[in-house]
């Protein structure tokens, strides 16, 4: 699990650290030519072309050419950490909304601590908003756990979406503009991959803060130094 | 032997097209599309659950296609809601991008592709498959490559591109002839192919030859326009 949390951060680091060598692909399109290339995600190979099979960012890391998606729908994949609502309680567990094709399901067993099936409406209500992680994607639908730190029920506060191609770019590079927010603004904040946010702060003024900054990043995606302008931005209010 | 048409085009020159890339905030993937006054519109939802349930398909994703023109986008008030005409381009543009999508990685869902023309004059359909492919890549969604579409013609014996409306209901000579096809933007695989009129079966090659050349252009603009997004 650990393990996981920390490769998902050397993505996002190694997205923003090599921003030169990235250019926009459309579908169809030669992105390099060569036998040393190796097609990754969004990409296949033709002969000794590699073409986009998607549009998107194309990035040369290496040897390997993939492409990061810009635009478009959440598409879960196992390791996400997302945030979504609790729709309905079934028998073994609950069902989430995460804002994808498929609704998520948690099973019971998968709960933080043993929860006995007469009280599972005292623990997860319709409604409740919870962070969970993708365990599994199957044609049936997706399987989410709660057994790992950080996850759980996200009590009080409120929450709302972003873009889920923007996610990458609240967090920063190692979290830096996340933490940041936190910190100037004293909230708590969890951000899914799916796009929802959550905060929770000590006032409301807080929590408009915190929403402000987060949107003032989505919205001013392709501007350098990022993190300082925050920085600035959030000193003067 | 004319070289040149009512509106002063050569006989293979297009109209001005116009493409525009993320105009509907709400959708997962939108696009806009103009030959000269056809502005087609359209808007991407999904990859999301398909109902109702029967349609569903457990190996691969579906593509739903809806195409329709406003009210206000011909002369005369068009009727609102599905007709015979509306239903058929519908289908025929389903089929026409279908082969360029690949939907397998999203088994039991679906797809919505919703077109509209604001403004027609001939040349609907073509226009709207041009949108629609253009929206689609916005959406993200695993593509071999794009969809150009563009309506031939025949001017008594000369063979044209991009007819518009004065055009297509020239009737003099050999009468009307409405030729809209659709092919992959690299390769030369054709998606849609309709006839509407009369032609000889050995000029159809020629036809093929003029609309391969037009859908270069047609593509550099869909190029320009899907670039251009992320460019603010």
């Amino acid at each position: 699990m650990e393990n996981e949390i920390n490769q998902v951060n050397e993505e996002e680091t190694e997205v923003l650290s090599s921003a030169k060598k990235r250019r926009i692909v459309i579908p169809g399109e030669i992105i390099v030519t060569g036998e040393d290339y190796l097609p990754s995600d969004g990409t296949r190979r033709v002969g000794k072309d590699i073409l986009a099979e998607r549009f998107g960012l194309a990035e040369e890391a290496g040897r390997v050419i993939r492409i990061l998606p810009i635009t478009g729908a959440f598409v879960p994949r196992r390791g996400n950490t997302v945030i979504g609502r609790i729709v309905d309680i079934t028998f073994h567990g609950w069902l989430v909304d995460i804002d994808s094709a498929t609704s998520g399901f948690l099973p019971i067993e998968e709960s933080p601590r043993f929860i006995s099936k007469n009280e599972m409406d005292q623990f997860l209500a319709i409604g409740d908003v919870v962070a969970a992680k993708i365990m599994g994607v199957k044609a049936k639908g997706i399987d989410l756990t709660m057994r790992s730190k950080g996850l759980g029920k996200l009590e009080s506060g409120f929450t709302f979406k972003v873009s889920p191609n923007r996610v990458p770019r609240v967090i920063g590079k190692e979290g830096s503009m996340i933490n940041l927010i936190k910190e100037k603004t004293g909230c708590s904040i969890s951000v899914g991959q799916n796009g929802w946010i959550w905060i929770r702060g000590e006032n409301i003024d807080a929590e408009i803060k915190a929403r402000r900054a987060i949107e003032f990043v989505t919205e001013k995606v392709h501007i350098d130094g990022l993190t300082d302008k925050m920085e600035e931005m959030l000193n003067d209010k | 032997m004319i070289n040149k048409r009512g509106d002063g085009r050569g006989l293979t020159e297009l109209r001005p097209m116009m493409a525009k890339v993320g105009i509907i905030p709400n959708a997962d993937g939108s696009a806009m599309f103009a030959f000269g006054d056809t502005v087609a519109i359209a808007a991407v939802y999904g990859p999301k659950q398909l109902h109702p349930q029967h349609m569903q398909n457990p190996s691969t994703g579906i593509l739903r296609c809806v195409y329709d023109l406003l009210s206000f986008s011909v002369y005369d008030r068009k009727r609102p809601g599905p007709s015979r005409r509306s239903q058929e381009i519908s289908k025929v543009t389903e089929w026409a991008l279908s082969p360029v999508l690949d939907l397998k990685g999203f088994p039991n869902q679906v797809v919505d592709v919703q077109i509209y023309i604001i403004q027609a004059d001939a040349g609907t359909r073509t226009a709207g498959i041009n949108a629609a492919s253009m929206a689609l890549a916005h959406a993200g969604l695993p593509m071999k490559d794009l969809i150009c579409s563009v309506a031939c013609g025949k001017l008594d014996k000369e063979v044209v591109v991009d007819l518009d409306k004065h055009e297509e209901d020239f009737k003099e000579g050999e009468g009307a002839t409405d030729f809209p096809l659709a092919k992959f933007a690299t390769s030369d695989e054709f998606t849609l192919m309709q006839l509407d009129g009369k032609i000889p079966p050995e000029r159809v090659k020629e036809v093929i030859v003029a609309a391969t050349e037009a859908c270069k252009e047609i593509y550099e603009v869909q190029k320009k326009a899907l670039k251009e997004v992320v460019n603010e």
